[in-house]
């Protein structure tokens, strides 16, 4: 018999998702009740996950399909945390827009539950079905503002350019099944023969779809609308968590069947993550709504993550999950000053709406200068280490092309996060924006910004609990 | 262990600084957040005064040190200081105060915000100065940028977002390169930690691009030709309080960097590279030197002559002789007292004329007396007069050069000449002449809080000018023992 407590987290959301969504079709007005008891979901799994698996060091169930180890249960506890941060600002931005309803906090669920079996997926055809579970939710996600217009379109593109990118992936695995007659990680890594150059194609093909999720250059085109015209919260979660469980799918896929076929992917990601890291950059200069510029500026952040990931070094996958999880935080800071945008009951975009903010709200814009200043990886901010952690692991490998283009790409990036800075500050002032903002809101900001601003103080904790994961 | 004095000096400004971000913001006279500001960089002045007297002056090691785990089995919290270290920590303590007793008169909107920054400053550039760890020290350096920024930004001129942008971008562009250098040091060596590396120093092959990293983050922040675009900018756009704290500070971090790492670490490539910073530094003497005669805006011109004496500093520096690097030295602080005055002094009739143009000035003398006399002081200060600290550092610059090599002494000889060319054309200009324009009769003379800045930053200026011993003394041993670690390390490889 298998040991089921360690797939309990995931176990116990099926079976809360269910529920909830019985009681959403017998109870009426039940969306309040959905939401507090989603979140509470949330928490549970999170302390499950915490007490089932933390202390495993790798195990495997269902014949070697479903893997936990160290990596899959820290990624799962910051994808849990991630979605119960979420879900927790979300509640105000949707009751104002009228799309408070159960359908939400069930979706974020689904989802969640589709990325953690990705996490913790060995096996082609598990990692595919938590594929599928999460785009689905995530598509109807993007469209949850049906009555905009933008939503709909960001729903409609997201939908027709992630199927095609997972049938590019499904693709890739049938070629990797052919060639090495199973789908399970661990028996292709010993099947596989890097003088079959037909499996280069199958390793592309999945890089490709990979890409694609994590929105990597020259995949990336849809990030840009689809995180302009879905809901602020829902594009608060595309750039947190579902990229938290597309990385570990990459380490996994990179590191364990095809660590042998390393001349064959090394160049593949050193590509993407140059590019990303260029394009991100460049490409924000020019917006001027904040969510595009958000998405811009993650598609350069996946860069520097990717760059940990070409190292092919357990210090470089070390650092790319620093790297996303420090983001993560970074995120939800930036977006919990956007969700305080708000002026009688209508919320603003545009980076020229927060011309001089400091004036009127010197608290906000002082957040909101310490995330800016950190995401531009300015010491002594958690982003100046992130970057760090990355750049001292490319080095380890003497790639110097890789950290030099990196490092440039971060003063590129520079300018637009100062551009911000200069609106917020430099510029004359508008109208003033409401402040009876919900507490959990309050709470993430405050608690996110103080993580960034002091995380110099004790920056060895983090990498103590990551420097356990060990995947080479 | 003893007591932290380093670690309080770099932490009690931003304590301050906290304390300030709880007062109440009124708009216009905030005399409560000026006082708390003001409290805060006197103790911490008398903190480093303690310091100072309590340094040992004989031995070279560094003194005050504190080691503590900071990033498991990587990096190691470390400061302390040595001779040369020490003194640009007191100019630091030193010039805040003033900084903040000046901003009365500058800074309208937003005093609090504008102590803050300063203090936060305060511990960045205190920190870049005791850091005895590579990535200690660049995350001090580069942390500078963002209060700088602001204050430019926020408190600067009409064209200040541009100035800003260009001093964020230049100095971040130069830094980048550094980092990548830090992180390869320490792949190459096993290690951060300046003492430890001093010891093992770094395999020979590796030092040249090492070298060059590091120099471009400090070319730009001396800053040297051709990349000392971004001074006049920033400075000229600066409110009078910033521009002291840039000219005063800031530029040092990069001659202390040159001295305490490019030296230090790569005494190789230091050799091989000495003549392409001779080169920069005499254009940097003979070519801005130039471009200040021709300046109509004060304070343009004394950002320009700013960098004209940011070349004989990198030029002493890298003279490798006793003299040449003490003159180095002398001549940082001196520029640090001198150029901060100056920047005042222009503040001072900015504030009343709102103009710095030289041209609408002219015949003053007679009006604001006190003034004059001052400015002159400081004036001649900066041309490098016997019995002024200028002199002292110049004169053992180019005693200095001269042993080493006789034409780059004579060609930045020239520029002792230019320097005084236009700084006394400029007082010509500005204080004598006839009095044309009539608004200037309206003029009044320095007031408490302009009058004891100016004689806090007269006192040094002479005294150091007639009997430098004291800080002589404390970089001797430091600067003979750099150079005969420079030698070995040289003979070694």
């Amino acid at each position: 018999m298998e040991n089921l407590n360690l797939i309990l987290p995931e176990i116990f959301i099926s079976l809360s998702i269910m529920f909830l969504l019985v009681l959403g079709v017998f109870k009426k007005n039940s969306s309040g009740i959905t939401f507090n008891l989603s979140l509470f979901v949330f928490l549970i799994s999170a302390i499950i996950a915490i007490n089932e698996t933390f202390s495993v060091n790798r195990e495997t169930l269902f014949n070697g399909s479903v893997v936990i180890d160290k990596m899959s249960s820290f990624m799962k506890i910051i994808t849990l945390l991630g979605g119960f941060l979420v879900l927790v600002i979300s509640s105000s931005y949707l009751k104002i827009f009228k799309i408070f309803n159960i359908e939400y906090p069930v979706l974020i669920l689904s989802s969640v539950l589709g990325m953690m079996v990705m996490i913790s997926s060995n096996d082609l055809i598990v990692f595919y079905m938590g594929l599928e579970l999460q785009s689905l939710a995530l598509y109807v996600l993007a469209t949850y503002n049906r009555d905009q217009l933008k939503s709909s379109e960001a729903g409609l593109k997201y939908f027709v350019l992630s199927a095609l990118s997972s049938g590019l992936l499904l693709y890739g695995c049938s070629l990797i099944y052919g060639f090495s007659g199973s789908t399970n990680f661990d028996v292709i890594s010993t099947q596989l023969n890097s003088n079959e150059y037909v499996l280069t194609f199958g390793i592309v093909f999945i890089l490709v779809g990979l890409a694609f999720k994590i929105s990597a250059v020259p995949f990336h085109m849809w990030a840009p609308d689809v995180y302009e015209g879905s809901p602020t919260t829902v594009t608060l979660f595309f750039t947190m968590v579902p990229k938290i469980a597309a990385l570990t799918v990459f380490i996994r896929f990179l590191y364990v069947p095809f660590l042998n076929l390393i001349d064959q992917w090394q160049m593949i990601i050193v590509f993407l993550s140059i590019a990303s890291m260029l394009f991100g950059a460049i490409a924000a200069i020019g917006q001027t709504n904040i969510k595009r510029l958000v998405a811009y500026s993650s598609i350069g952040h996946i860069g520097y993550t990717l760059a940990g990931l070409a190292t092919a070094s357990n210090e470089g996958i070390q650092s790319s999950i620093i790297y996303i999880s420090i983001y993560v935080v970074m995120n939800l800071a930036l977006f919990s000053c956007l969700l305080m945008l708000r002026r009688n009951n209508q919320y603003y975009e545009d980076i020229d709406d927060l011309s001089g903010l400091s004036k009127n709200h010197p608290l906000l814009s002082l957040s909101l200068l310490v995330i800016l200043f950190s995401l531009a990886g300015i010491p002594p901010l958690a982003g100046f280490f992130a970057k760090f952690y990355v750049f001292k692991a490319v080095l380890e490998q003497s790639m110097y092309f890789l950290a030099i283009v990196g490092l440039l790409s971060t003063v590129v990036a520079a300018f637009y996060y100062l551009r911000i800075i200069k609106i917020m500050y430099f510029d004359k002032e508008k109208g003033k924006y409401d402040t009876d903002h919900s507490l959990w809101l309050k709470f993430s900001l405050t608690f996110s910004t103080i993580l960034i601003l002091l995380y110099f103080i004790f920056p060895s904790q983090l990498i103590e609990v990551v420097s356990r994961i060990n995947i080479i | 262990m003893s007591f932290p004095i380093l670690s309080s000096l770099i932490l009690l400004p931003t304590i301050g600084a906290l304390f300030l971000f709880f007062t109440k913001d009124k708009d216009g006279n905030n005399s409560t957040a000026k006082y708390v500001a003001l409290f805060t960089s006197i103790v911490n002045f008398l903190i480093s005064i303690y310091l100072w007297i309590s340094f040992d002056q004989s031995i070279s090691d560094f003194q005050f040190v504190e080691d503590r785990t900071w990033i498991e089995g990587f990096i190691n919290y470390k400061v302390g200081v040595d001779g040369i270290s020490i003194l640009f920590i007191i100019l630091t303590t030193f010039i805040t105060p003033l900084c903040i007793i000046s901003v009365n008169n500058s800074v309208k909107n937003r005093l609090r915000d504008f102590l803050i920054a300063i203090l936060i400053m305060e511990s960045f550039m205190i920190g870049v100065f005791c850091a005895l760890d590579l990535v200690v020290f660049y995350l001090f350096f580069e942390a500078g940028l963002i209060p700088m920024f602001l204050i430019i930004g926020i408190w600067g001129g009409p064209k200040r977002v541009y100035s800003a942008f260009k001093f964020f971008l230049y100095t971040l562009l130069g830094s980048v390169l550094m980092l990548v250098a830090i992180i390869s040091i320490y792949w190459i060596s096993g290690t951060t930690d300046v003492v430890k590396l001093y010891e093992i120093g770094i395999d020979a092959k590796y030092q040249n691009l090492l070298w060059l990293a590091f120099f471009s983050s400090f070319a730009v922040k001396t800053p040297m030709w051709p990349v000392h675009t971004w001074l006049p900018d920033a400075h000229v756009e600066a409110p009078t309080a910033g521009s002291v704290l840039l000219a005063a500070i800031l530029l040092k971090m990069a001659g202390y960097g040159f001295i305490r790492f490019s030296l230090g670490l790569f005494p190789v490539a230091s050799e091989v590279f000495t003549p392409l910073i001779y080169t920069l530094s005499v254009i940097a003497i003979i070519f801005t030197s130039f471009i200040a005669l021709m300046q109509e805006d004060m304070k343009k011109l004394i950002a320009y002559s700013s960098v004209a004496h940011m070349g004989f500093v990198t030029l002493g520096i890298f003279t490798l002789q006793q003299q040449g690097i003490e003159g180095s030295i002398i001549q940082m602080i001196s520029h640090g007292l001198v150029s901060a005055a100056l920047f005042l002094c222009v503040g001072v009739v900015y504030d009343r004329m709102h103009s710095r143009m030289i041209n609408s000035y002219g015949g003053i003398v007679a009006i604001i007396p006190k003034y004059s006399i001052l400015f002159m002081l400081f004036t001649l200060a900066a041309l490098g007069l016997p019995g002024t600290s200028g002199f002292i550092g110049e004169f053992l610059i180019l005693m200095g050069a001269f042993k080493d090599n006789f034409l780059v002494a004579v060609l930045a000889s020239l520029g002792v000449i230019l320097g005084a060319a236009y700084m006394l054309w400029l007082y010509k200009r500005v204080v004598f002449g006839k009095l044309v324009n009539e608004d200037l009769k309206k003029m009044l003379d320095l007031n408490k809080s302009e009058y004891l800045i100016l004689t806090c930053l007269a006192i040094p200026t002479l005294f150091f000018g007639f009997y430098p011993d004291p800080l002589i003394n404390t970089i001797e041993v430091s600067v003979s023992d750099l150079i005969n670690m420079h030698n070995i390390n040289l003979a070694s490889k």
